[in-house]
């Protein structure tokens, strides 16, 4: 019923508004929730409809990752309702006649909403996206009514530019300007344009805003063709999104029907019409001049520009082209004004911003926030933070066309010159979230595979340029990349930068530039040590283990002889790469169960324990790592190895087996370092350490104790009398002042593994939250203490502590104490005053992406018997060395014959990574010492031809992940036995076969 | 055709035909007096249009940058190996057409897919098996 005049239409509307609506309103996403059975879901509430219940279907809820979202609306509250399933169909009703939720179908992430500005989408989900008069009904069409009431053009382009409004489609020009100049051209013929071929990996927004609030932009639209003098408008949406194209086609046919479209709008002079266009598949499409061609039905190829389409553009007359998302904010603008729409941003950009946020991150839908916000807020406060407690790398913003940026970047703040600056775009808005387990390289690789693939052809730089760049980063995934092909990317994506006629050749090298500046060292894993530490790039990981593996042991194939029962043969495969496989299979952090694919699917394979199996069966059966070590021939050359710790014993043995003459020097008057000294009875008993790191020492190696490096021994005299010298010294910790009852911890380990009598008494505190702390804790317990308190700075998700050493604590009921830093200590008649600073949340991450904590004037009083300071392990390697001197890919120090490892080299860190040193160590000196080609152990594993096998994967993924027994709890706190027991053979052989054998994916 | 635009006359006859047999195009060129080239030119740039008949289920996988990350990859190797597809192949069986898209806007729920006008989100190489067995 079309209405003749502006009095009619709000008349209309003011019928529309005071409607009575039913009491109850379930509104069921049949947009992006599509994907998830949101149809099905529809068609079955929608049965239940009766007097009191209305079932709607509208847009987007902006919740994705809790797909199918409903939302249901009663007089006084509303809820929303995630991961709704048919079968919940029945509950919901029933509750809702009562008005009351369903509790175990609620979104309870307030967080998720909270921190948003919800502006634009602020009536999606609300509205059915087709229905005129649910848009009404929320307010639609009264800034429309407004502009034709009481506006000149020249008023709403001053709205606008009061506005500070900005293109949204990603070039940030700023929108008063774009309609100011279209509307000074002299030209009867005019055309405003809606960009919606949103092609961007990653971007959802505008399919979004067309599929659930079509009006909205349709409204835009018609003030814009008012304030500009045009007369048709046309969208041009992506042939890939056909229901926001049968959305926009239905509103459209809407406003037709009522007189908002056509010939005198309203009775007024204002004539609009619209038209659909679909695109056909082209992502350069989105480029303006290339969009404005495929309307005129030619090839989507760009146009130089000047002259820029709002002075020549479709049919060669002024055309005012705009993305989606600018056309939905124009309503906004209008109604509120554009002086208190520009309180919302920054100086330079007012309003919100629609991104999508997807990738590696807990929530993923749509986030509208003011610019401006910082990084690290979206992402972790909004976005809930990584996928499966995983280590986040950093985040692509502006798809194709933008860049990867680092976490030690996102306490910036959102804006389009911010996110330029870094080297990236705003883009369309889309942010891909990326985890350790996504390769920068492979990431740059596949972006421009996309845009090769996209490019036109004009142009040369465009056409030839990516190509190139393509094929030279196809050929570092490979790991057949060489220096030289760094500088080539660098140059050749500046060059392509400079000379492309368009925005997609302009900024195609930027996915590349931005990895280069950000994640060189990624590059030069790949191009050097023909490693991937993500594991993605094929040609160079084995099996995701053993690549994550410091000693490149051979996991999928000693696995597989498990599962065939082939114990020894086990056990063998692991001392071939690794010489002390009992104190790995107990004390080892398993970075490999940390890439372990199966780990997508349940629990990562528990090759920790497999390996403490095989072990165990090899000690039973009086197998060493001595039946397997072969001695190669002698050759003439003698090394130093400093540091008698199993970093340095490692290298020793691999120096030795190939044919080197080695001499240890230790600094304590027995070997064995951290690993022999501090770890605990209870996680790892002596006996292991003392009988492998016995079992390594063949004729070939000489020890010398009582030398400690610095002190009585020289370096310069080594270095004389040596080939090359390993040092692997360890890091030290700072002794604290000798007060009673106060320890440092690892003298206080000491002490305990050494079992002198050390009184401690009932109340124990230790400040510190590493896997120091909680050994001191655990081991304070077995002391008897009776309350022993872990206390840390930060909250327990930030502990550096194993996740699994901490659950082992607090099963044998020590507590921990959060958010408190030691601020003086006072010895009271034996007891100990220790007064604690109150932490709080700075809002602010540091370079590690982890939040800063800063103190408060808080303090807290704490008396205790005894107190462990478990924290303060440093390398002093920076004083002895320039750290630029040395090589991290060959361990060697710039000009001289040194070579650095384990925890000297790194700080503290773990077993395997200082076997792992030593292991490299080893090799590289062999290099230096006879020009040997330098061995890259962790890539040498081939698969064998026999080990072609029919692979049975319904069985292996119904096997649950296996445990072993551990001890009783009050065995557990009463002695030092080891806590964990062992797999049965029936559970070793089973949890063998839950390994998915990705070594033989080829 | 009347005022239909090159682009438009393709689409058309695609959403027809399911594909654009060129001797059917050259006709529809010659009765409206189109340059045959031009249009082909038109044809052969957007990567929407075959000239080679296509199945009943076109099946349009997603390579976008959150599916990629998400492992689009392993559905796409799985396709080939199981049902013999790649990127713009069919079936012997004319049932399905691959189609590898750089992103169909539902990244959320990664990795996705379309078949026709049906979307299919959170895929693993199971679910798709599931999916595309149950339309054989």
């Amino acid at each position: 019923m079309k209405l003749l005049n502006i009095n009619d239409f709000k008349n209309f509307c003011e019928k529309v508004r005071n409607k009575k609506r039913k009491d109850i309103n379930i509104k069921v996403c049949i947009t992006g929730c599509r994907a998830k059975g949101a149809i099905d879901l529809y068609t079955e509430l929608k049965k239940k409809e009766d007097k009191d219940i209305d079932v709607i279907p509208v847009g987007c809820h902006k919740f994705c990752s809790g797909a199918p979202v409903v939302k249901v609306d009663f007089p006084n509250e509303n809820y929303l309702y995630q991961n709704v399933s048919i079968d919940d169909v029945d509950k919901i009703i029933k509750n809702a006649k009562k008005y009351k939720p369903v509790e175990e179908l609620l979104f309870k992430n307030k967080k998720f909403f909270e921190l948003q500005e919800i502006k634009v989408l602020k009536y999606c989900g609300e509205v059915n996206p087709v229905s005129i008069e649910d848009y009404i009904y929320y307010g639609g069409f009264s800034a429309f009514i407004k502009i034709l009431e009481n506006f000149t053009p020249e008023m709403v382009i001053d709205e606008i530019r009061k506005s500070k409004l900005r293109g949204r489609g990603g070039a940030g020009f700023p929108t008063y300007k774009k309609w100011e100049i279209v509307k000074e051209q002299k030209s009867e013929e005019k055309y405003v344009i809606c960009n919606g071929d949103e092609g961007d990996p990653g971007a959802f927004m505008d399919r979004t805003v067309l599929e659930g609030l079509p009006f909205q932009v349709i409204e835009g639209m018609l003030i814009c063709g008012f304030t500009v003098g045009a007369k048709k408008g046309f969208f041009y949406i992506r042939a890939e999104y056909p229901i926001a194209i049968e959305h926009v086609q239905e509103a459209i046919n809407r406003c037709y029907e009522y007189g908002l479209l056509g010939k005198n709008i309203l009775g007024t002079d204002f004539s609009f019409d619209i038209e659909v266009k679909k695109g056909a598949g082209a992502f350069v499409c989105g480029e303006e001049t290339a969009l404005i061609s495929s309307i005129e039905g030619k090839r989507g190829m760009p146009k130089p520009r000047p002259p820029f389409p709002a002075e020549k553009g479709l049919f060669s007359k002024p055309t005012c082209i705009n993305n989606v998302e600018t056309f939905a904010n124009i309503p906004i603008i209008i109604n509120e004004g554009g002086e208190i729409f520009s309180k919302i941003g920054t100086q330079n950009s007012g309003g919100t911003k629609i991104f999508s946020l997807a990738g590696k991150v807990k929530n993923t839908g749509l986030v509208e926030i003011p610019l401006g916000t910082p990084l690290w807020k979206i992402i972790y406060e909004i976005g809930g933070g990584p996928l499966d407690g995983r280590k986040i790398k950093g985040v692509q913003t502006g798809g194709p066309s933008g860049g990867c940026i680092p976490i030690e970047h996102f306490n910036t703040p959102v804006d389009y010159e911010t996110l330029a600056e870094l080297g990236s775009i705003m883009g369309s808005g889309g942010m891909i979230v990326i985890d350790d387990k996504v390769c920068a390289v492979e990431l740059a690789r596949y972006f421009l595979d996309f845009t090769q693939k996209e490019s036109c052809g004009k142009c040369v730089p465009c056409r030839v340029g990516t190509k190139r760049m393509l094929e030279i980063l196809e050929r570092i995934t490979k790991g057949e990349g060489t220096l030289e092909d760094i500088e080539k990317l660098e140059m050749l994506g500046n060059h392509i930068k400079e000379t492309s006629l368009c925005g997609l050749g302009q900024t195609a090298p930027n996915p590349v530039l931005t990895t280069l500046r950000y994640f060189k060292e990624e590059y030069l894993d790949h191009i050097i040590l023909n490693y991937c530490s993500s594991a993605q790039c094929k040609e160079v990981v084995y099996a995701a283990c053993t690549n994550a593996c410091p000693a490149g042991v051979n996991v999928p194939e000693y696995i597989d002889a498990i599962e065939k029962s082939d114990f020894i043969k086990a056990y063998e495969i692991i001392c071939n790469d690794l010489p002390f496989p009992s104190i790995c299979g107990r004390a080892c952090y398993s970075p490999c169960e940390n890439m372990c694919r199966r780990k997508d699917v349940d629990k990562a394979v528990n090759i920790r324990v497999l390996k403490k199996f095989v072990c165990d069966y090899a000690w039973r059966k009086g197998v060493s790592v001595r039946d397997f070590m072969v001695l190669g021939r002698g050759i003439n050359k003698k090394v130093a190895v400093v540091g008698g710790g199993i970093s340095g014993l490692s290298c020793a043995y691999f120096l030795s087996k190939a044919g080197v003459k080695v001499d240890i020097y230790e600094k304590e008057k027995e070997l064995g370092g951290v690993v022999k000294k501090y770890i605990p009875e209870f996680r790892l008993p002596k006996k292991f350490v003392e009988k492998e790191m016995k079992d390594i020492l063949n004729e070939r190696i000489n020890v010398f104790f009582n030398k400690s490096l610095f002190e009585n021994l020289k370096l310069e005299e080594l270095e004389e009398k040596y080939d090359a010298v390993y040092i692997s010294i360890g890091a030290f910790s700072e002794p604290y002042v000798e007060e009673k009852n106060v320890f440092n911890g690892l003298d206080f380990l000491r002490s305990v593994k050494e079992n002198k009598k050390i009184k401690i008494g009932d109340k124990v505190g230790i400040i510190g939250g590493g896997n120091v702390a909680i050994d001191c804790a655990r081991a304070a317990k077995r002391l008897k203490a009776r309350d022993v308190y872990i206390i840390y700075r930060r909250t327990e998700e930030y502990m550096p502590a194993h996740k699994t050493e901490i659950e082992e604590a607090k099963k044998e009921k020590i507590k921990f104490l959060y958010l408190l830093s030691p601020e003086k200590v006072e010895n009271k008649d034996g007891k100990i005053v220790l007064i604690l600073k109150k932490m709080t949340l700075k809002d602010e991450i540091d370079k590690d992406g982890r939040i800063k904590f800063v103190e408060t004037n808080e303090r807290l009083k704490i008396e205790l018997d005894c107190l462990i300071y478990a924290i303060g392990q440093k390398s002093k390697i920076g004083e002895y060395f320039n750290l630029n001197d040395i090589d991290r890919f060959t361990l060697k120090i710039k000009n001289r014959k040194l070579f650095v490892g384990g925890d000297f080299y790194r700080g503290p860190s773990s077993i395997i990574e200082a076997i792992g040193d030593g292991k490299r160590a080893s090799f590289s000196i062999l290099n230096f010492l006879t020009g040997k080609k330098f061995e890259k152990f962790w890539i040498k594993h081939v698969v064998k031809e026999q080990t072609e096998q029919e692979i049975n994967f319904e069985e292996k993924i119904n096997i649950k992940q296996q445990q072993p027994k551990c001890i009783s709890l009050k065995e557990r706190i009463n002695t030092f036995k080891e806590v964990e027991k062992n797999f049965s053979f029936t559970q070793a052989v089973k949890e063998a076969k839950r390994c998915l054998k990705c070594h033989l994916e080829k | 055709m009347e005022n239909k635009s090159n682009l438009e006359i393709l689409q058309e006859i695609q959403e027809d035909k399911n594909y654009i047999p060129m001797d059917y195009l050259g006709e529809v060129c010659k009765r409206n007096k189109i340059p045959k080239a031009k249009i082909y030119g038109v044809l052969t740039f957007y990567a929407q249009f075959s000239t080679v008949p296509r199945g009943k289920y076109l099946i349009r996988l997603c390579e976008g940058t959150a599916c990629h990350v998400k492992g689009s990859q392993k559905i796409k190797e799985m396709l080939e190996k199981e049902y013999g597809l790649e990127n713009g192949k069919t079936t012997a069986d004319m049932k399905f057409t691959l189609q590898v898209v750089a992103c169909l806007g539902s990244c959320f729920m990664a990795p996705c897919m379309m078949i026709n006008n049906n979307y299919y989100g959170n895929l693993d190489v199971e679910k798709v098996k599931k999916i595309i067995n149950s339309l054989k």
